[in-house]
């Protein structure tokens, strides 16, 4: 059994005109399906608008689709009683791409990262204490943070404080939304890093949204790509996707830019 | 930290100076029973309209009350009562605006469509038709002021909670499993709170006012209470021989309504928040 199971997902965006008599539809996903193994990572490839995000909000539970059915563990989970679901959300955690606006600008670090532990685990201030120095150690921060508030970090160690907090409570999946697209490079290869090590330590699964084909390929196993809400194609390898005739995927590779000018036309 | 202290009085002098007023006058509204020199309801025609002297520093109005230990009584009643004004609308409007701003729908469409229909009509024209229909006297025309001050608060805490609710972290925090109660407790109403505080001491200035053309109408405060706008009123006969008797209530409401109202837009001006 897959870890998660998307199964024929649909979903479309009603946008209500008040002097219209028909509301216009615009379809965001539609008919997806794919499944993602435990310990794998999935990778999502889609230029913006391709229905990317919306596909990472139905799958966290926040956007009831409007057909098809998302099976997480085996369990629907909009379909599920209410502890099954509080049981689920445990394992499905998340990292947002703008890590600004992901973390309450009035909390510290230290609440920040609890908060997930607070809602799940009964453990003591000093355990709890210990719990987070020791998550803030595991994404190469330190206990000197604690007591720091969001506008005290940069972008980087902001994001690797929301790293902390989705993997507080050891989930199974994480949906990487976007997370390392507002980073310049060398952040974002560290934090790539660490997200790869983070899956082997954890056993974690990854979905990982994102329009960066390079961030892509460095830590997915499979890669699907996305365009105009429909999933064009599932590639198991780089090789697959760049032997790839779709026009889609023909695109995304002539964006690429090459290491130098002179290279401009690598992959044609 | 003396010098930090210094450079915050050179840079705020405006929230300063009216913080430093509004101490004061707080002060005595709390401590007025031990500041008076006489008893402010005292009457004792025989000293009556007397002008200052050391017995009476502001002089005695038509019964031969001491019109200084009014004046000192009057800030308990106004200040005292703007403040449960304020903090009452401030209760109602948080939970109707958050519940507004947060459920949606038709929640949101009822409650604010009654608050429209509230905001119609000019506050003091409805509070003249609530006590009205309730009957002069204190109790009513604060509950009348209540009814038309929430509405404020309402609006503008349903338009910050709309913009919260798309904020990334309530999303992260009811991923990671926290109720709606938490939600509101952590991350909503924290995050309110600061604004409604500078808008708070922009409408406290109204609520002033407010109250005391209540009292001046004679709806409000009932003789023999000392209160600044019932003292307008009382003292309005004698406007041609002792203007005094209007002047001294009058100076005092106007002290501190713009005393608020400067403090409301320095601290407005000083976190970049919009008013009404």
């Amino acid at each position: 059994m897959s870890l998660l199971q998307v199964n024929r997902v649909n979903h479309s965006y009603n946008s209500k005109r008040f002097f219209k008599w028909k509301d216009q539809m615009n379809k965001a996903l539609s008919d997806i399906s794919f499944s993602i193994e435990e310990g794998k990572c999935v990778g999502l490839l889609g230029t913006s608008g391709a229905g990317k995000s919306t596909l990472g909000k139905v799958i966290l539970g926040i956007q009831r689709p409007q057909q098809g059915q998302i099976l997480f563990q085996g369990h629907d989970i909009y379909n599920a009683d209410k502890r099954t679901r509080q049981m689920l959300r445990r394992d499905l955690q998340v990292v947002f791409q703008d890590s600004y606006s992901a973390v309450n600008p009035r909390m510290t670090a230290e609440r920040i990262i609890s908060e997930p532990l607070e809602n799940y685990e009964k453990l003591t201030v000093g355990e709890r204490r210990k719990t987070v120095i020791s998550l803030l150690e595991r994404v190469d921060l330190s206990e000197k943070d604690l007591k720091k508030y969001p506008h005290q970090f940069s972008g980087g160690q902001l994001q690797r404080i929301n790293i902390a907090r989705a993997i507080s409570l050891k989930p199974k999946l994480i949906v990487l939304d976007e997370s390392v697209s507002s980073v310049d490079m060398v952040t974002q290869s560290l934090i790539l890093d660490l997200l790869k090590g983070l899956k082997e330590d954890f056993g974690l699964s990854y979905l990982f949204i994102t329009h960066d084909i390079k961030a892509a390929f460095s830590i997915s196993d499979t890669i699907g790509v996305l365009e105009k809400g429909e999933l064009i194609q599932m590639y198991d390898s780089k090789d697959q996707f760049f032997s790839s005739k779709h026009p889609v995927v023909m695109q995304m590779k002539d964006s690429i830019l090459a290491e130098h000018p002179r290279f401009r036309s690598i992959f044609n | 930290m003396i010098a930090k202290i210094r450079s915050i009085l050179k840079s705020e002098k405006v929230i300063v100076l009216c913080s430093v007023i509004l101490c004061v006058l707080l002060f005595i509204a709390i401590f007025a029973p031990w500041l008076v020199p006489n008893d402010p309801t005292f009457v004792n025609l025989a000293v009556k309209l007397q002008s200052p002297s050391l017995d009476y520093p502001l002089g005695t109005d038509h019964l031969g009350r001491c019109t200084f230990s009014r004046i000192l009584y009057g800030a308990r009643i106004s200040l005292g009562f703007a403040i449960l004004i304020f903090i009452s609308s401030l209760s109602i409007g948080l939970i109707v605006g958050i519940i507004a701003g947060y459920r949606g729908g038709w929640v949101d469409q009822l409650l604010m469509r009654f608050g429209d229909g509230v905001m119609a009509f000019p506050n003091l024209l409805l509070v003249l038709g609530l006590v009205g229909i309730w009957g002069a006297g204190l109790k009513q025309v604060i509950l009348a002021l209540i009814f038309v001050q929430w509405v404020y608060y309402a609006r503008v805490i349903r338009g910050m909670v709309l913009s919260l609710k798309e904020q990334n972290y309530i999303t992260a925090a009811r991923i990671s499993g926290s109720s709606q109660w938490t939600i509101m407790k952590k991350h909503v109403i924290p995050n309110v709170l600061p604004p409604l505080a500078v808008m708070g001491t922009l409408e406290m200035g109204w609520a002033i006012m407010d109250l005391s053309s209540m009292s001046f109408l004679g709806l409000g405060v009932q003789p023999p209470t000392p209160e600044w706008g019932a003292m307008i009123h009382e003292g309005k006969s004698y406007i041609r021989t002792n203007p005094e008797l209007m002047l001294y209530p009058g100076l005092m409401i106007m002290l501190v309504v713009i005393t608020f109202n400067l403090l409301g837009e320095a601290l407005s001006e000083r976190f970049g928040i919009k008013r009404r």
